[in-house]
């Protein structure tokens, strides 16, 4: 018997809608709106990339190669003289798209299978779970790479698709096997018994009952894996199996000239590698405030 | 204090003179997100030395706050005192040094709490646990700690102690661990032990075994008890003194006898008579006491009870002073003697003639019914056993009428009410509605079945869906099942609503904004709302408080009435079921044991377990309990992996003999309509 019992036992106060859930969030998850603030300066750059870059992402200019950051160039030029600030840019277009979609596609399915999994349970559980067992025995980047080997390199139709499947891939099975533990709880509630004693159908009991509680492990993942999904983007692009030149992405801005001149010029990796560590701190900061937000019980 | 003998009681009862422990004015808050809770508002209380004292009162009343703050176990940093002080043989315990105040934790004062299952450490063994307190207060070597933890363990009657020292707690089955979590309690032979709702965990047989180990050991030992319970019939049995606590104050405190016999405070009366009683005659509705306690965040001026209270008068706004009565009697109320002139008299509920007795055809027909889980072993290669949870059942139930099914925990009931609901196959045996099998229906036609046939929870935190208004929890079933429009749901569900006795506008509100009793009416609408004919109960009233208990009975008795329901309802309390159902079952170990119409069961049970299970349940009246020599049953609950051979109550039978080994009785019909399954009957 603690404090959460006394309230248990008093009578709920009439509930108050927030006047304002912006700036609720704000006042009561503070990391969270920081983290919030900073993806969305990220996703502002890169909708509004044509406007606010300097210089054109991919412009050579051989008369300002490898150029310190100065009131031109802020952030500095690689060898190719394009200006970095531009390409990080830009560059937030291609990492935050790929990284989003690919980590919603991956997270959502993920989802689906471990709350699908969990619910039926019995040999349909047991199938599923030894499938992820051997998906989860290959290490993230090595299930991405064998992706990307099978679905080739091309963007299809203008859209890095195959990228996104490389990434979504390694992804599904860790987000199963988490949800499915937490939907494993919320298969033995009651209020599943009463959904399941009133007759209604598997795929309604999941997507009504199952799913929407499992939110919280969802959603952490999906913010968690938004941030995974960039790095591995980056990775890949850095090893030259993700996006290609000339296009920006901060990955591959790491790669290749980088490797040779960044004793001479760091801002060629700090710029570059501070976009994802920030992106990705960002991202992780917003999800866990966002898991405690969306809970029922966090508010009034 | 360096070496206690356990049969030497450290001090005799003598005349009262000092209090051994005097709880003054004692004012705890807590702080939370929405603001700070005041769980105890000015709350006295004293014990005098080897006295039993009751705190009764339920969930959220600051019974048990006030006891942690004895102990200074407050959960920090929210829970703070913030006022008042805890006399403890004439030292204020909340200026204690906390290092002093470690040294008497334990040594003078120890606590039991309320669940045997997570207060024991389940990664050390058992002897570690008891010899704990004695090498650090008593400074026992390991040997000496040996000897008295094996003494202790025959003290409160765990057998084979020696070799039971090395085991862990999951080992013990809940009783046991009880018992143990008391050893650990009487170590160090405390002046006084705070039990926290010591038995409420436990099953109606195993909680009067505990209770007599307490109420012996505490009288032969000379140690000071309080218990915290909300359980009325506890505290007529075992208490000397009680103090009866509401919305964070003591609304009346006295000898158990005068609080009993003679209460002073509306809340005291209407707490007695919102229980079922079982030395009663059956009262066609229970009393109870309407609405809910006041929110502590924001408690109203004047009398608290106030808002709840059928005797209110304008005075009622101004803040009640104690009056006092006789043998330290005393209650806030301003009617106190009125009430004591038998002002409450009038109000009394009325004892009506008992339900249409018109017996018609059976809408639910279970015969044979059998359900066996296989469980595995440990490892890989782990040995198979069978749990046979329940075994050959056999019953029926008449359109419009209940049939209540009572029994200790792992008895089969609830696994009875999920085979019928299909929620798990049956292994054997037939369940017939309406005629038709519901064991051998298609998935397709069970579909169809299942609006007729629906389910209400135990647990009103857990049974609703934390994510969805309950609005649409509600309109659920009549939008997907029934095909009801959305517009048109809605205002069913308001309907729903009203006659579950709640307000039109809680269906914008989540499951968690509600009370416990008002979530278990959302339950009952969302059954409601499929228009069943038949519901199956299980356990619809054991999560709730005393006051809303009744409330929830009574909410089921007139829906019955008036929509002509069936109901199976499963419980372990006598009285409830009593209560509400027109034919018991009672169940042990997966078997059926006795059947009878309820009149006939209560007023001449037949079989054994019955009547220990009757005798077992304390009944709220303290010169009753006196009068009775309650013959506890010995023995634990056997486990069902490995039932006893032939007539499984043979181990804790009274009245058991070599054949009751061998055969397996049947369930006989010895009068008209009373069924047993008995050999010696």
């Amino acid at each position: 018997m603690t404090a959460i019992d006394q309230n248990a036992g008093a009578p709920t106060v009439a509930r108050r809608r927030q006047p304002n859930p912006v700036l609720a969030f704000i006042r009561f998850q503070p990391l969270g709106a920081a983290g919030l603030l900073v993806i969305l300066i990220m996703a502002a750059a890169a909708i509004f990339a044509d406007v606010i870059a300097p210089y054109d992402p991919e412009a050579i200019d051989f008369m300002a190669m490898l150029t310190a950051p100065s009131w031109e160039h802020p952030f500095g030029t690689d060898a190719f003289g394009r200006d970095i600030m531009t390409r990080i840019i830009y560059g937030a277009r291609t990492a935050l798209t790929i990284g989003f979609v690919s980590s919603f596609v991956g997270c959502s399915l993920g989802a689906i299978i471990g709350v699908s999994s969990a619910y039926f349970g019995g040999r349909v559980d047991l199938t599923i779970q030894r499938f992820i067992d051997i998906l989860l025995s290959y290490p993230i980047i090595v299930l991405a790479l064998v992706v990307v080997a099978v679905v080739g390199r091309q963007p299809i139709a203008g859209i890095d698709i195959n990228l996104i499947l490389a990434i979504a891939i390694p992804i599904i099975p860790r987000v199963a096997r988490v949800v499915r533990s937490a939907a494993l709880a919320i298969r033995a509630m009651p209020y599943v018994d009463a959904a399941r004693a009133g007759g209604y159908s598997d795929a309604h009991i999941i997507f009504r009952h199952l799913l929407p509680n499992v939110l919280a492990p969802y959603l952490i993942m999906l913010t968690a894996y938004v941030a995974q999904a960039i790095l591995l983007e980056a990775s890949l692009s850095f090893l030259g199996l993700g996006v290609s030149e000339p296009k920006p992405a901060w990955g591959l801005m790491l790669s290749g000239d980088s490797s040779n001149f960044y004793q001479e010029a760091p801002w060629m990796i700090i710029f570059p590698g501070v976009a994802i560590s920030l992106t990705v701190f960002a991202f992780n900061l917003f999800g866990d405030s966002l898991r405690d937000w969306l809970d029922p019980k966090f508010k009034t | 204090m360096s070496s206690a003998t356990l049969l030497e009681p450290t001090h005799t009862q003598t005349a009262p003179t000092a209090p051994l422990i005097s709880v003054e004015d004692l004012r705890v808050e807590f702080s939370t997100g929405r603001g700070v809770v005041k769980a105890v508002d000015g709350v006295n209380w004293s014990v005098q030395p080897g006295e039993t004292m009751a705190l009764v009162g339920e969930s959220g009343c600051g019974k048990s706050v006030s006891a942690l703050a004895v102990m200074r176990l407050l959960a920090k940093p929210a829970g703070r005192v913030a006022g008042g002080r805890i006399m403890f043989e004439g030292r204020d315990l909340l200026t204690l040094p906390e290092s002093e105040m470690r040294e008497l934790r334990g040594r003078d004062i120890s606590m039991i709490f309320q669940e045997p299952m997570t207060s024991l450490n389940p990664t050390l063994t058992i002897g570690l646990q008891i010899m704990e307190p004695l090498k650090i207060h008593l400074g026992m070597s390991d040997e000496q700690a040996t000897a008295r933890a094996i003494e202790l363990l025959g003290l409160v009657g765990i057998p084979d102690a020696e070799r039971r020292l090395g085991q862990y707690p999951h080992q013990f089955s809940g009783g046991m661990r009880q018992r143990v979590m008391i050893a650990i309690g009487l170590a160090c032979n405390p002046k006084l032990i705070i039990a926290d709702e010591p038995t409420t965990a436990l099953d109606v047989t195993i909680q009067a075994q505990i209770l007599e180990l307490m109420k012996d050991l505490s009288r032969r030992l000379g140690i000071t008890l309080v218990i915290i319970t909300h359980n009325l019939g506890i505290v007529a049995r075992y208490a000397d003194r009680v103090a009866v606590m509401y919305a964070g104050r003591v609304v009346e405190e006295g000898p158990a006898d005068q609080v009993f016999g003679a209460p002073r405070h509306p809340y005291t009366i209407g707490l007695m008579r919102s229980v079922p009683r079982l030395d009663r005659p059956r009262e066609y509705k229970l009393a109870t006491i309407e609405g809910l306690p006041p929110n502590l965040l924001a408690p109203p001026s004047g009398c608290r009870f106030a808002a709840r209270c059928p005797f209110r008068i304008e005075k009622c706004a101004i803040d009640p002073p104690y009056h006092y009565a006789g043998d330290g009697q005393r209650s806030a109320c301003h009617r106190a003697e009125e009430l004591a002139q038998g002002l409450a008299e009038q109000t009394a509920a009325v004892v009506a003639g008992t339900v249409g007795q018109a017996t018609t055809e059976p809408l639910l027909v279970v015969r044979g019914l059998t359900k066996h889980f296989e469980v595995r072993g440990r490892g890989l290669m782990g040995t198979k056993g069978t749990v046979r949870a329940v075994e050959n059942v056999s019953f029926s139930i008449e359109k419009g009428r209940t049939l209540g099914l009572v029994g200790e925990s792992g008895c089969g009931k609830t696994t009875i009410g999920r085979t019928i609901l299909r929620l798990e196959e049956a292994t054997g045996g037939e369940v017939r509605f309406e005629g038709e099998d519901l064991v051998t229906a298609s998935r397709a036609r069970m579909k169809a079945l299942r609006t007729k046939i629906q389910v209400i929870f135990q647990d009103p935190y857990s049974s609703l869906n934390p994510r969805m208004l309950v609005g649409d929890i509600i309109a659920e079933p009549l939008i997907f099942r029934r095909g009801i429009k959305k517009r048109e749901a809605r205002e069913r569900v308001a309907e729903l609503l009203v006659q579950s006795g709640l307000y039109a506008d809680m269906a914008d509100r989540y499951p968690h904004q509600l009370s416990g009793g008002q979530r278990q009416r959302v339950g009952i609408a969302r059954a409601l709302a499929m228009e069943p004919s038949f519901i199956v109960c299980d356990e619809p009233v054991s999560a709730l408080d005393v006051s809303i208990q009744g409330q929830i009975i009574n909410l089921l008795d007139e829906l019955q009435e008036r929509l002509g329901l069936t109901y199976l309802f499963i419980a372990h309390d006598l009285a409830v079921v009593r209560h509400i159902s027109h034919r018991i079952v009672v169940m042990y170990l997966g078997r059926v044991m006795e059947m009878a119409d309820r009149d006939e069961l209560y007023a001449a049970p037949l079989h054994p377990y019955t009547q220990a299970l009757l005798d077992a349940a304390p009944v709220p009246d303290p010169a009753m309990e006196r009068a009775r020599q309650p013959r506890a049953l010995t023995g634990e609950l056997p486990s069902p992996l490995a039932p006893p051979s032939g007539c499984v109550f043979h181990t804790r039978c009274p009245m058991a003999s070599a054949e009751c080994r061998q055969t397996v009785p049947e369930v006989r019909e010895i009068r008209p309509g009373h069924f047993a399954a008995c050999i010696k009957i």
